[in-house]
């Protein structure tokens, strides 16, 4: 276990989700925070990015004249095309996901239970309007999938819980959490400590609900 | 019988009856028949049943059909976004029923209706509450739900270039559902930036073939 003094930043945690990324691996970063791990992607890491609308080897963001709006990623922000890429339809698109065949995914989270349960979709608020895109699809589908996070919310109550109160995007889907105060292992025997910054493990105790253990 | 291609889409659109359902390609704007659906607007067909991976954006296109007050109900994935304040404010009064889909179900979903299937088997959503109700089955260890397909009447569909017999080419992330709500709809109404002679399109690159298109407008 490592320890650095301070929390990670949002652009120190997309680094560290980077260094988890085997090389040429096929992952799809979802929507928001996760998104800025392809800023710490380069070539020589091989790998390559699916967007869940429709397309592989997606590219960076489009600036200026190469803005298509026929082309875009999941967020809807116009992408560019590199050389290798393919595009296919939206059924394809969830079969691949679905199938197997995506190496990673990299979700954003309200909640994630020690036993590796994601909810990311719905606050459940009466006045919430829900919508789910293909973050059930994602859950369940790609072979490893990761949660980026803070590992606290606004009020100060944690985000790594014994259970979710949220509703469930998938059962048992995550196996690593990775927030500005540690990387964690999730769903199986406990949970495990990987790495901390500027906090340590005994002070993680203090503050989660969640038993945890030393990596 | 190969594609009817039709110059207006007034033409295109005509006899959609009430109470239709009405897949509508696109994801967000890249895709979206606009014309088709401004044409719908004016056809004045009511009561309809939307599918669609978004609810509206803006006041354009989908959002200016739901404003008219034409859609029952929405079938989507993804209906709250930044500009969705047209669907907003009709879910929130009460105004329009919602069904949300993961949007891989979405699209199984029209293809097992376009490829004759009754029903499948999807590990997708178990134990979330769109499951909920669901016939659920254990397969090798894995819990499935059962999910049945979703078929139109009408497709609009938003597609790159066709040729007279109604072929069809996409263009990059603008594919999106067409192909497949293509397959799903008795009708399937195809508007498109240009129309080429029979043989113009490389057989090979050919996304949708002719057999699941009934008309084509150039717009």
């Amino acid at each position: 276990m490592t320890l650095t003094n301070t929390p990670l930043t949002r652009d120190g945690m997309a680094a560290r989700v980077a260094q988890d990324i085997p090389y040429g691996a096929y992952v799809n970063l979802g929507i928001g925070q996760p998104t800025l791990v392809a800023d710490h992607l380069d070539a020589k890491s091989g790998v390559i990015l699916h967007t869940e609308n429709g397309m592989l080897n997606m590219g960076r963001a489009a600036v200026g004249d190469e803005i298509d709006p026929d082309l875009i990623n999941a967020g809807k922000i116009p992408v560019v095309e590199p050389p290798g890429a393919a595009y296919f339809h939206q059924a394809d698109s969830f079969a691949m996901m679905r199938g197997g065949h995506l190496d990673v995914c990299v979700l954003g989270a309200f909640q994630v239970s020690a036993g590796g349960d994601l909810a990311n979709w719905h606050t459940g608020a009466p006045d919430a309007i829900p919508a789910v895109g293909g973050a059930m699809d994602l859950a369940i589908g790609a072979k490893s999938v990761f949660v980026m996070m803070t590992l606290f919310a606004k009020d100060g109550s944690p985000k790594l819980v014994p259970s979710c109160t949220y509703p469930l995007t998938g059962v048992g889907c995550v196996s690593r959490v990775y927030t500005d105060a540690a990387v964690f292992e999730v769903g199986g025997e406990g949970v495990v400590v990987v790495e901390t910054f500027g906090t340590t493990y005994d002070e993680l105790s203090d503050r989660l609900e969640v038993p945890l253990k030393k990596g | 019988m190969t594609a009817a291609i039709c110059d207006t889409a007034a033409e295109a659109v005509d006899g959609i009856e009430d109470g239709s359902t009405v897949l509508v390609g696109g994801f967000g704007m890249a895709g979206m028949p606009v014309q088709l659906i401004e044409a719908l607007i004016e056809q004045g067909a009511s009561d309809l049943t939307v599918v669609s991976n978004n609810a509206g954006n803006g006041d354009t296109g989908l959002a200016a059909l739901l404003a008219k007050g034409r859609v029952r109900k929405v079938i989507c994935s993804f209906p709250r976004q930044a500009d969705s304040y047209v669907f907003d404010g009709l879910y929130r009064d009460g105004n329009i029923e919602l069904e949300v889909v993961p949007q891989g179900n979405l699209a199984e979903r029209m293809r097992a209706a376009g490829a004759g299937i009754g029903a499948f088997f999807c590990p997708t959503g178990v134990g979330t509450p769109l499951a909920e109700g669901k016939e659920a089955r254990e397969i090798d260890g894995r819990t499935y739900v059962l999910e049945y397909p979703i078929r139109g009447d009408v497709a609009l569909v938003g597609a790159h270039r066709a040729d007279r017999m109604g072929n069809l080419v996409y263009r990059k992330t603008a594919r999106n559902f067409g192909p497949v709500m293509a397959t799903a709809a008795t009708t399937t109404i195809v508007q498109v930036s240009s129309v080429v002679e029979v043989g113009e399109l490389d057989p090979e690159a050919v996304v949708t073939p002719s057999i699941y298109v009934d008309r084509v407008v150039k717009v």
